[in-house]
């Protein structure tokens, strides 16, 4: 039983609260553009000049636009668990906010499992871990896995 | 074609791409001399330098017009450095030819070169945690491979590319390359040795992903007039286009180094080209052309997957017809549009500021009909196209 003490790997990207976790984006107050992670001072539609934002959770669940795996373990700055155990990223879209977004796919889910179109939702799960921490971050998962993730 | 957009390439030349773990200046001193002897001019002909830098490798590489102009000698020549990440070679031949057009200079020499660490691209270092290049790599391991395989399985997804169209891809450029002395691998190889290498990041396998080489390439430019004096009237071959322009909102296609897309939420989706196929456009418009003029084309295959995508986004076919214009031949060497005659990325490995300049020394030699045992007979007309990191991309139009 682990008693490490649970925090973000990167503050202020994700929520867990209440138990719904979900991306924390930026809503354009003037056009409505959403950007992840949040835009603080600029709106990336260059037909707005706004720099007024709202903090906004993004849409929980979106569909496979495409994913891979990472057979090979990725440099430092990346925190690999030793021996290395491959993983899938998928990049999913989101209807509401008409934006596609990536994520590490949660743990026991291999390419084979994947297809362009699945859809999957967001969970909160470790990334890495040291001594006293356990890192978490944002996570897809397929809607209907019965494994993985949704620790958080 | 009018004088007023162009600029004469009167040398090209390149240190061999390989992992020769020595220090950067070596490599594009040798490609600066190289392409200064295939111009027959001088170092102190040269009135501007312009460097592409690297930033892997210390404050030389950031000022890398000034660390080539030391080697070759301070001779009082303007200098000016770019980076724009794998466009960067193209930058510095867009600000050289810039110079050239605006009257400001005759000759002008550009150089890139690059020294390469071992292994996938790692983030410059230190803690960055407002560095998107720095957090894709520590919150999501998303190295470069990552993005090229998105591509890759978007295409089979979309179009019914497979795994055997890849394979062929790497097939068709090492047979290329092999030919090529400047290459870093020069051995052919089968379809079932690209299928039997180690999958990387599915579907990519280790042969379909570009390398990091060490190389350095250069090319000499100077104004269509002085090309004419220094060559007794003959034309030279010639850039009439630079394309360095930047996507538009909003981009909906993930990029490096970003976690997610822009929203068009409030636009909606371009109607217009993908940022790949607008960087060529803009190419072609500047220089009064369209994709059927093109003989001869290079094109920045990161991966085997991604050259497909390049054949639709430089307008050799329509969306989706690619792995049929694969299959058929037509852009191996002999085929109706060769692409990649140098072999490509597949058999150089990325040596980042001097790729794009050695896509253009490519094309000057294929279009002086000097490539041997790779030669496209006849071509007048290239083009080359690139897409590096943060929005940058680049397209040259050479013309003989």
């Amino acid at each position: 039983m682990t008693t490490k003490t649970r925090v973000p790997a990167v503050e202020g990207w994700f929520t867990a609260e209440g138990g719904e976790p979900a991306l924390l984006g930026s809503r354009c107050r003037s056009c409505g553009t959403y950007a992840f992670p949040r835009e603080a001072f600029f709106c990336r539609n260059p037909a707005c000049d706004s720099s007024e934002f709202d903090e906004v959770p993004l849409s929980r669940r979106g569909r496979v636009w495409s994913y891979t795996d990472a057979c090979y373990t990725p440099p430092a700055p990346y925190v690999a668990a030793d021996p290395f155990v491959p993983f899938c990223i998928a990049a999913v879209e989101l209807a509401a906010e008409k934006m596609v977004v990536m994520g590490q796919v949660v743990p026991g889910v291999t390419v084979d499992d994947l297809a362009v179109g699945d859809e999957v939702e967001l969970v909160v799960d470790v990334l890495y871990e040291d001594d006293e921490h356990e890192y978490l971050v944002w996570k897809w998962k397929p809607v209907g896995a019965t494994s993985g993730g949704a620790r958080g | 074609m009018a004088d007023d957009r162009r600029v004469a390439v009167l040398g090209a030349g390149m240190h061999p791409w390989g992992k020769w773990g020595r220090n950067f200046v070596e490599y594009g001193l040798a490609a600066a001399r190289a392409a200064l002897d295939d111009a027959g001019l001088s170092w102190t002909d040269v009135q501007f330098v312009s460097g592409a830098d690297t930033i892997r490798n210390g404050y030389p590489g950031f000022i890398s017009g000034a660390t080539f102009a030391q080697a070759l000698g301070w001779s009082g020549a303007r200098v000016s450095s770019a980076y724009a990440a794998c466009a960067s070679g193209a930058t510095a031949v867009a600000a050289a030819r810039a110079q050239i057009l605006a009257g400001l200079c005759d000759v002008a020499l550009v150089v890139g070169a690059d020294t390469t660490p071992k292994g996938f691209f790692a983030p410059v270092g230190g803690e960055r945690r407002d560095d998107p290049d720095w957090l894709r790599f520590h919150l999501l391991g998303a190295t470069n491979p990552t993005y090229f395989a998105l591509y890759a399985r978007r295409r089979m997804e979309l179009f019914g590319a497979t795994e055997d169209d890849f394979a062929a891809v790497k097939v068709k450029n090492a047979r290329a390359g092999a030919a090529n002395p400047n290459a870093r691998y020069r051995q052919e190889v089968t379809a079932e040795e690209v299928l039997a290498s180690p999958m990387v990041a599915d579907p990519l396998r280790l042969l379909e992903i570009c390398a990091t080489s060490d190389g350095g390439a250069a090319l000499v430019l100077s104004s269509m007039d002085f090309a004419r004096r220094h060559a007794g009237g003959s034309t030279p071959v010639s850039i009439p286009a630079v394309s360095t322009v930047t996507p538009r909102f909003p981009q909906t296609v993930i990029e490096m180094p970003n976690f997610a897309t822009d929203s068009a939420v409030a636009v909606g989706a371009v109607d217009g080209p993908g940022f790949r196929r607008s960087i060529t456009a803009a190419a072609y418009e500047e220089a009064g052309i369209g994709p059927e003029d093109v003989d001869v084309a290079e094109v920045y295959d990161l991966s085997s997957a991604l050259e497909l995508d390049w054949y639709e986004d430089i307008g050799l076919c329509k969306e989706g017809e690619a792995e049929r214009l694969l299959r058929d031949g037509d852009t191996a060497l002999g085929g109706r549009i060769p692409v990649n005659p140098s072999g490509g990325l597949s058999s150089f490995g990325e040596a980042i500021p001097a790729q794009a300049i050695a896509q253009v020394c490519e094309l000057v030699w294929q279009l002086r009909g000097r490539a041997a045992g790779r030669q496209v007979d006849g071509a007048r007309v290239g083009v080359t196209a690139n897409q590096g990191l943060f929005g940058h991309g680049s397209s040259v139009v050479v013309v003989r």
